[in-house]
């Protein structure tokens, strides 16, 4: 059974249509990369997998989607729990103006996962180690997050997303503010975090696309063009718009 | 939202026919042109070289090996750079992995073409022995195949790439008697050895040369197909 079963999703915004029945299977444990113009409808796409466009007033959705055979828009969804399962990291970090513990702790203890003050310190140096920012930050975990150098504040946003034990987790452009060395380190991490999460990753880094996900979807005005194994994607994609696409004609 | 969906279309109208890398990808396809067409003049000049008893003219066909040396690292520094620079992807990455992978076919066909040029030379200082239609067939066989194999890969033709991978048989088919004629000739007439000897060569090198033409062919597939058809088709002999 896939991970999460999209099928003909049409996404509102008012009156415009931003997404046009939109048919995908994610399989569970891998990367999926979204790539498409600016415009096209990927990142409307991904917030549609946690009802993140909720918050945005006038939108509307239709069709379904299935996460672990869960329609997630039935009137009686948990959205809360909803968001902990399908955990999100977005393109800026956005720490809590807290300490880097506290950034990690908060979603723990508002959800009461742990069991004790023990049990606590544990989870936040799991989810830390997990996203490979523990050794840079074991000995100042009281200090600031907004210390933190722009990398290590996303991998500090990814340890957050980790901590309340997600599924699946939602990159929406997560390295396209950050150098091309802590560029590195986000796609080490996505291909290290996919033994045990699912992955959508939006990202206008062709050869990100390329080099950290399994399989590849190209939108285009709104439209999933094709979705094939990445390495079919920049070798030979069935379409021409794929392939005018990733070959820099357009966009 | 709904503008940058506008935005978009724009972009898709606007069209970039002209990127940076397609001045790149030509200059790399000319090179190859280049080399092939060095490639077939080389073997063609071999052969008349032959034909004629032509020491001088087999003579230019090893002057020409440094220039087709020469283009070969060009090749395979433009290729290099172009990977490496402007990150291909789709049709632009296999025609850069397809023009690096024809160069040295190219460069060892003439390499071939080179081996015939010096047979030739050794041939022409012996008594000229009677004409071989079989040997003439192959040559013309061989030098046919080459310049079609190169027209279809530049064409970017994979069903005549196709069909030219069939027509190796026919090489393979005038080498077997080309070579039974020589060992007859020499089993007849010992003193006629050293130049039957070296025809040897030479069908053999006209034989391999349709091999390399096989590999030509196999690699248009590939651009055009994105299908790897090497291995797939039945074995040299």
């Amino acid at each position: 059974m896939s991970k999460i079963s999209v099928s003909n999703l049409d996404f509102y915004y008012g009156k415009a249509q931003a997404l046009y029945g939109i048919q995908l299977e994610i399989p569970a444990n891998q990367v999926i990369a979204f790539i498409g113009p600016s415009g096209c409808g990927k990142s409307t796409f991904l917030r549609t997998l946690n009802r993140m466009n909720d918050t945005i007033p006038l939108t509307r959705v239709e069709g379904r989607v299935l996460i672990d055979g869960k329609d997630i828009n039935e009137p009686n969804t948990d959205v809360v729990a909803l968001r902990r399962k399908v955990g999100m990291v977005f393109q800026k970090s956005n720490p809590f103006p807290k300490s880097i513990f506290d950034n990690v702790a908060y979603g723990i203890q508002i959800n009461r996962i742990h069991k004790d003050k023990a049990d606590l310190n544990a989870r936040v140096e799991k989810a830390l180690t997990d996203a490979a920012l523990w050794n840079e930050v074991k000995d100042r975990l009281n200090t600031s997050a907004f210390g933190l150098s722009g990398g290590q504040q996303q991998r500090l946003c990814i340890a957050r997303a980790l901590a309340v034990q997600p599924a699946v987790i939602l990159m929406d452009e997560p390295a396209s503010a950050l150098d091309p060395m802590a560029t590195q380190k986000i796609e080490e991490l996505v291909v290290e975090l996919k033994k045990q999460y699912t992955i959508v990753i939006v990202t206008h880094n062709m050869q990100q696309a390329a080099r950290v996900s399994d399989k590849t979807a190209f939108f285009m005005l709104g439209k999933l063009v094709e979705y094939n194994p990445t390495e079919k994607m920049f070798t030979n994609p069935n379409e021409k718009l794929t392939e005018d696409y990733i070959t820099g004609r357009f966009g | 939202m709904v503008r940058s969906a506008d935005d978009s279309r724009a972009n898709i109208e606007n069209r970039m026919e002209n990127r940076i890398i397609d001045q790149q990808l030509d200059s790399l396809r000319d090179k190859v042109l280049l080399l092939g067409g060095k490639a077939e003049s080389a073997v063609l000049r071999a052969m008349q070289a032959l034909v004629n008893r032509d020491s001088n003219l087999a003579q230019t066909v090893l002057d020409d090996d440094k220039i087709i040396n020469q283009i070969e690292l060009e090749i395979d520094r433009m290729s290099v750079e172009i990977i490496a620079l402007y990150q291909p992807a789709a049709h632009d990455l296999r025609l850069v992995i397809s023009m690096a992978k024809i160069t040295p076919v190219l460069e060892r066909l003439a390499d071939h073409a080179g081996n015939i040029a010096e047979a030739v030379l050794v041939i022409n200082t012996e008594p000229e022995l009677r004409q071989f239609p079989e040997m003439t067939i192959m040559s013309d066989n061989a030098v046919e195949m080459l310049r079609k194999g190169l027209d279809a890969f530049i064409a970017e033709d994979a069903e005549l790439a196709r069909q030219i991978i069939k027509q190796d048989k026919v090489i393979d088919t005038s080498y077997k008697k080309v070579f039974s004629e020589l060992i007859g000739m020499i089993i007849n007439d010992p003193a006629t050895t050293t130049s039957a000897a070296q025809l040897l060569f030479v069908a053999k090198h006209l034989e391999r040369i349709g091999d390399y033409v096989k590999d030509i062919c196999e690699l248009t597939v590939y651009l055009v197909e994105a299908s790897i058809i090497k291995h797939s088709t039945p074995d040299r002999t």
